[in-house]
């Protein structure tokens, strides 16, 4: 928890990883609600189990756009189970911390790439 | 990074060197309490009333009705809460705008609370109060009707003359919060005709720190800090002297300076011209009726803090009405009366522009504002 946005997250808002869409992709997360001013829509293609791409769009503050970017990093390559366990925690972590107001409103990434993970396993009969 | 490129003026403004030339003397050398009988002490006195009727010249009004506060939000508060201690027992109900700044419309809330009811009038889409709607809300039981004369957020200037001569004819004390506008446009208490008028140092130039309410002749307050009966007995506390010094010496510079506002509102103009040129990008606020450095846009699609923070990265401070800039989680409120949804709301982007800003200024936000837009819109799921 700090005050203001650490350097990570600035470094992550100015030059966020993944951004876009994957045109065919396998699971898509959509969280968010605009009238709070945060959404996120998280990207996925999986391959043998494993995320082997993860992209973005986000609409909102310099943190939702931070955890977009950092989520597509952390999940990257990892299994559909790892993914499944990074937290809301790890994603602040990972980015050196949160603005106390943001750790609510803007942290929604780690839902994101839950929700596209679930959406693809929706598809394919997985549970 | 080059020079700072300062857009934030009715957040804040630098303090003119003048101004801090003025202050100097009295924090280690001229130290006197104005209180004191002795030489030092009247010297203090004599740079305090000096200074009071410097800020009185400002806004036409007498010396004598001029009481320093700490801020612009304790000069909202006393007059508030003041007048409606104070006639308590006349009535209990208060008008004002669903668009005042958080000192007035906290207040309000505050005063409802303890039994004060509060009729909070709407705005049009341009954020204007229809003198009308103040004239039908009045009833036996009105004490007090407080409208801010120009908005924080989107610079709309209110139409207080003509409220000013209702409440005259109802004979019901009126309040404006003229933080905004001193120093900006034209404020007369007497064209206005208001009794009680709010003021602030640090929007034009002077110190943080130091406010000062106008009380026209025979308005009485019930004073919020009791003490030792400094300012008439209204607001105990000894005197902010540098405080003051460099408020009158604000007000004086401000009162010389307000032939350049014309400037400032073509510098405005040519802003408003080149921003609109982003497709999807829209004037908040009224197109003439508005403060002369005020520019307030919403952009489709995108958020107000990204845009803050690519602006910042680019060395540009401007503001938003986004929610996600603030600590309430609310969008502004602001934005919300003239009728805007809550995520319009928060895609806003203030510019409010002051003395020191250049046609250079200018021309560089417009250069470097498209790309930022886009790189967001090209972020956001609703983009295209």
């Amino acid at each position: 928890m700090t005050d203001g946005y650490s350097e990570k997250v600035m470094e992550h808002f100015a030059n966020p990883r993944n951004v876009g869409e994957i045109k065919d992709a396998d699971g898509i997360g959509k969280v968010g609600n605009p009238t709070c001013g945060d959404v996120m829509w998280i990207y996925i293609k999986v391959k043998d189990n494993r995320l082997e791409d993860v992209k973005f769009k986000t609409f909102g503050c310099g943190a939702a756009i931070a955890t977009s970017s950092m989520i597509t990093e952390l999940a990257k390559g990892k299994t559909l189970e790892e993914a499944l366990k990074i937290s809301r925690g790890d994603v602040a972590e990972a980015l050196d911390g949160l603005p106390v107001i943001k750790l609510h409103c803007s942290n929604l990434a780690a839902d994101g790439l839950h929700a596209a993970i679930k959406d693809y396993m929706g598809k394919t009969g997985k549970k | 990074m080059s020079k700072l490129v300062y857009m934030d003026h009715s957040a804040t403004t630098a303090v003119d060197p003048a101004v801090t030339d003025a202050m100097l003397p009295y924090f280690s050398e001229k130290y006197g309490n104005p209180s004191s009988l002795y030489s030092i002490g009247r010297q203090s006195r004599k740079a305090v009333e000096e200074s009071r009727q410097k800020v009185a010249d400002l806004i036409g009004a007498k010396k004598e009705e001029i009481i320093f506060t700490g801020s612009g939000t304790e000069a909202d508060n006393l007059a508030i809460k003041g007048i409606a201690m104070k006639n308590r027992a006349k009535g209990d109900h208060i008008i004002t705008s669903s668009i005042e700044h958080h000192a007035v419309l906290h207040t309000c809330k505050y005063l409802e609370k303890t039994g004060f009811k509060v009729t909070y009038l709407p705005v049009n889409k341009e954020g204007l109060v229809n003198p009308a709607d103040v004239e039908k809300a009045i009833t036996a039981k009105t004490i007090l009707i407080t409208i801010m004369h120009a908005n924080n957020e989107i610079g709309t200037i209110q139409p207080i003359e003509e409220i000013g001569r209702i409440s005259k004819e109802k004979n019901i004390p009126f309040h404006t919060d003229a933080v905004q506008t001193i120093g900006k446009i034209p404020v007369n208490v007497d064209d206005l005709g208001v009794s009680l008028l709010s003021m602030s140092a640090h929007k034009i130039y002077g110190p943080k720190g130091i406010g000062a309410l106008y009380l026209r002749k025979g308005t009485l307050v019930e004073p919020q800090m009791h003490g030792g009966g400094h300012e008439r007995n209204i607001r105990s506390s000894t005197e902010n002297v540098p405080g003051i010094v460099g408020f009158g010496k604000a007000c004086e510079l401000a009162k010389a300076h307000l032939p350049d506002e014309a400037n400032l509102a073509k510098l405005r103009d040519s802003l408003i011209e080149g921003i609109l040129t982003i497709k999807d990008s829209y004037l908040n606020g009224h197109p003439t009726k508005r403060l002369p450095g005020n520019a307030n846009f919403r952009f489709s699609f995108i958020e107000g803090e990204s845009m803050i923070l690519n602006l910042d990265m680019k060395g540009v401070a401007a503001s938003t009405g986004s929610a996600c800039s603030s600590t309430s989680l609310e969008p502004s409120h602001v934005l919300i009366a003239i009728g805007l949804r809550p995520e319009e709301s928060h895609g806003s982007l203030r510019f409010s522009l002051g003395r020191e800003n250049t046609q250079e200024d200018v021309d560089l936000v417009i250069s470097i504002l498209p790309d930022i837009v886009n790189k967001l819109r090209m972020m956001s799921p609703f983009g295209r």
